[in-house]
């Protein structure tokens, strides 16, 4: 399956379910107009007509689990907002990508930023919000743009504001940029970030849900999974379930990158292969043979040639001894190496870790070290084992998830490809890098 | 130095989109701004921050110095950032780097001899479907090459900035540091620029070349009502 681009079959064509991505190729869907023209904000008054409750029960029903990486539950994540409590509720929108490999709510929010917009009015009166944020990367300023002005386009046509479409619902929607830091995509230091501070996460429980932003009861959203429910609520939750399996419910953005012939954004029914997934992105690149992927991201443990024919859902990827994570398929060949790409990663998690967790910032800093030494022909045998010693120390024992995803790369490119990690230590490959460039490594 | 009074006026404005009580919330936007007026953030910019906040220099400190996108020190109009996380790295990323660190005679999160050109390598930029990617002042150059690199920096050198591959053309340093604040473009057409690009399409073209949908769905369909959920008394008919 490699070579020169081949069409793939009509098959696997057949596979692809273009739901959330079906506006982005028409001219101007970002404004206003357009959108409105097809379908926009039309699953808003149908909401709005709707008692709070019954909505939670249609996103419930509809089996949508958060696009994020963790796949929660969403129905089940609203229907936590204790309701009655006096307090003032949140919506948040977690719009800060940034794991490795992922590429799929940037161009989300470019090209249909009004997508999102009505998802987040319709979940913040499901769950009684008259405040909502969107936390976008602070990075991604075209997709910022983009997004500020469909906001004020849709307070101009009173979409947002007060007496909503004259139902009574109140909302206002600030968008705020981040500023740089991996680490505010896990939702408590998101809130953190939100609230003035540094984008450190929080000891849970209490979760979000009850103690968010501002100590207040708050959902906290991918920008999929918010941009999923206005579909949601016009097609309702049986035709939701016509794609994707059982318990990996509707359709998914796969970002496929790396050496494929054809990289990019590919829309289908939950479930689908990689296998088929290589074949809609045209093969591998001619000289390239599949060696190791990734399912979701950096943070999801590497699988290898032998995986191709896992389906690509929630359950079936864990049984694999993977995640599914945010579906960002990163794609290497025979050509790439697996112990010198977790090594960058592992700079990644180094650089990213907030150092609040002392197995976290100390584990990934010393683990760089190991890398390096065997990446320059200096490992030892014993450096194997202190990599999984360290992983061991991490994996769990930090606040968040950052440390254990830094432990994803190592344990799993150890237990699939120890002999090149042999190979570096015994002398039979080559020294990646120069003591020249350790010297000045992270100076 | 005293900040004008345009950003006193926008550091008002943006404690107000927060809730009563919760002027933190404005540290972030405000660290833009003031990084939009000076260009980095300068101890009078933290200390403007503080003052405007009622917290610490100290506090405002920490923020500041915990997050990358603010410099410590005078930057240069244009920021180049290229990704050398592992996908762009092993498709080219790092040789990218490399070169454009030599030929500008800067490493990373430095500044060049002239002041004009800041050099940083990044973590990963989310745009691996275009990788190996770099971008100016945050806005993207796609597949780039050693010599596409250094096409792009030297036109930055010449005064003819290059326009990206996708998104809008390139502002300033500190005129991007305002928008990230949330004050809108200030150029007319902006907005509209760049079309979205090849990768970002490909599942979608390769559907509608072969006549491929999701099922059709009725908008219609409607919410089921649980018993005893009627509409919510307070409501009025929806327009």
């Amino acid at each position: 399956m490699s070579g020169p681009s081949s069409p793939p079959s009509a098959l696997v064509v057949g596979k692809l379910t273009p739901v959330l991505t079906r506006r982005w190729a028409t001219p101007d869907a970002w404004r206003r107009e357009t959108y409105e023209r097809l379908d926009g904000y039309r699953a808003l008054r149908k909401a709005l007509a709707a008692h709070q409750d019954d909505l939670i029960q249609l996103v419930k029903d509809s089996g949508l689990r958060g696009r994020g990486g963790a796949g929660f539950p969403t129905g089940m994540k609203w229907g936590f907002i204790p309701q009655n409590d006096g307090k003032p509720h949140y919506l948040v929108v977690n719009a800060d990508e940034g794991e490795p490999g992922t590429c799929k709510d940037l161009p989300l929010m470019t090209h249909d930023p009004h997508s999102l917009i009505e998802g987040v009015i319709i979940a913040s009166y499901a769950i009684r919000a008259h405040n909502a944020y969107i936390y976008i990367r602070g990075e991604a300023v075209n997709a910022a743009r983009r997004v500020r002005s469909a906001v004020a386009e849709a307070y101009a046509a009173g979409y947002l504001g007060k007496d909503i479409l004259g139902s009574g619902f109140d909302l206002d929607l600030v968008v705020h940029s981040g500023a740089g830091a991996y680490i505010c995509g896990e939702e408590t230091a998101l809130l953190d970030s939100l609230e003035g501070f540094r984008g450190q996460p929080r000891l849970r429980p209490p979760f979000p849900a009850t103690n968010g932003l501002y100590a207040c009861p708050t959902v906290v959203n991918n920008v999929g999974t918010i941009a999923s429910v206005p579909y949601i609520v016009l097609g309702g939750s049986d035709w939701w379930k016509q794609m994707g399996t059982e318990k990996s419910s509707g359709p998914m953005i796969y970002s496929l990158s790396g050496r494929v012939n054809n990289p990019g954004q590919y829309e289908c029914s939950m479930g689908i292969t990689l296998r088929e997934l290589i074949e809609l992105a045209g093969g591998m690149q001619q000289g390239h043979q599949l060696r190791f992927w990734t399912p979701g991201g950096s943070s999801t443990p590497l699988l290898t040639a032998d995986h191709i024919d896992v389906p690509l859902d929630f359950e079936s990827v864990a049984a694999a001894g993977s995640m599914l994570g945010t579906t960002a398929t990163q794609i290497f060949s025979d050509q790439d190496c697996p112990v010198y790409a977790t090594y960058r990663w592992l700079e990644f998690y180094h650089h990213e870790s907030c150092g609040k967790c002392t197995p976290c910032r100390e584990g990934n800093y010393w683990m760089v070290r190991t890398y390096q030494r065997i990446l320059s022909g200096h490992g030892t045998h014993a450096d194997l084992d202190t990599l999984l010693d360290t992983c061991d120390n991490i994996l769990g024992r930090s606040f968040c998830a950052l440390g254990d995803g830094a432990t994803s790369p190592v344990t799993s490119s150890l237990a699939y490809f120890k002999q090149d990690y042999l190979d570096y230590i015994e002398g039979l490959t080559a020294p990646k890098l120069s003591n020249k460039q350790l010297a000045g490594a992270h100076s | 130095m005293a900040f004008s009074e345009t950003t006193e006026l926008r550091a008002k404005e943006i404690i107000a989109r927060f809730p009563e009580g919760k002027s933190r919330s404005a540290l972030l936007p405000l660290l833009h701004i003031v990084q939009g007026e000076q260009g980095y953030i300068s101890p009078d910019g933290i200390a403007f921050c503080a003052k405007t906040l009622g917290l610490t220099k100290a506090e405002v400190g920490a923020v500041a110095t915990f997050y990358t996108m603010y410099k410590r020190r005078p930057t240069g109009d244009w920021l180049v950032s290229v990704c050398t996380n592992t996908m762009c790295d092993v498709l080219g990323g790092r040789r990218v780097f490399d070169m454009l660190s030599e030929y500008l005679d800067a490493g990373h999160d430095q500044t060049t001899a002239d002041g004009k050109i800041t050099l940083e390598h990044a973590e990963c930029l989310a745009a691996c479907d275009y990788g190996p990617v770099m971008t100016v002042n945050y806005e993207f150059f796609d597949r780039v090459d050693v010599e596409t690199a250094l096409g792009v920096v030297t036109q930055l050198q010449e005064g003819k900035p290059p326009r990206p591959s996708r998104g809008s053309r390139l502002c300033t340093l500190k005129e991007m540091s305002l928008q990230l604040a949330g004050y809108a473009d200030e150029r007319a057409d902006a907005l509209a620029d760049g079309v979205a690009g090849e990768a970002t399409l490909r599942g979608h073209r390769l559907a509608e070349e072969h006549g491929v949908a999701a099922p059709e769905y009725d908008p219609d369909t409607p919410i089921t009502a649980r018993q005893g959920s009627a509409k919510p008394a307070s409501s009025k008919e929806v327009k």
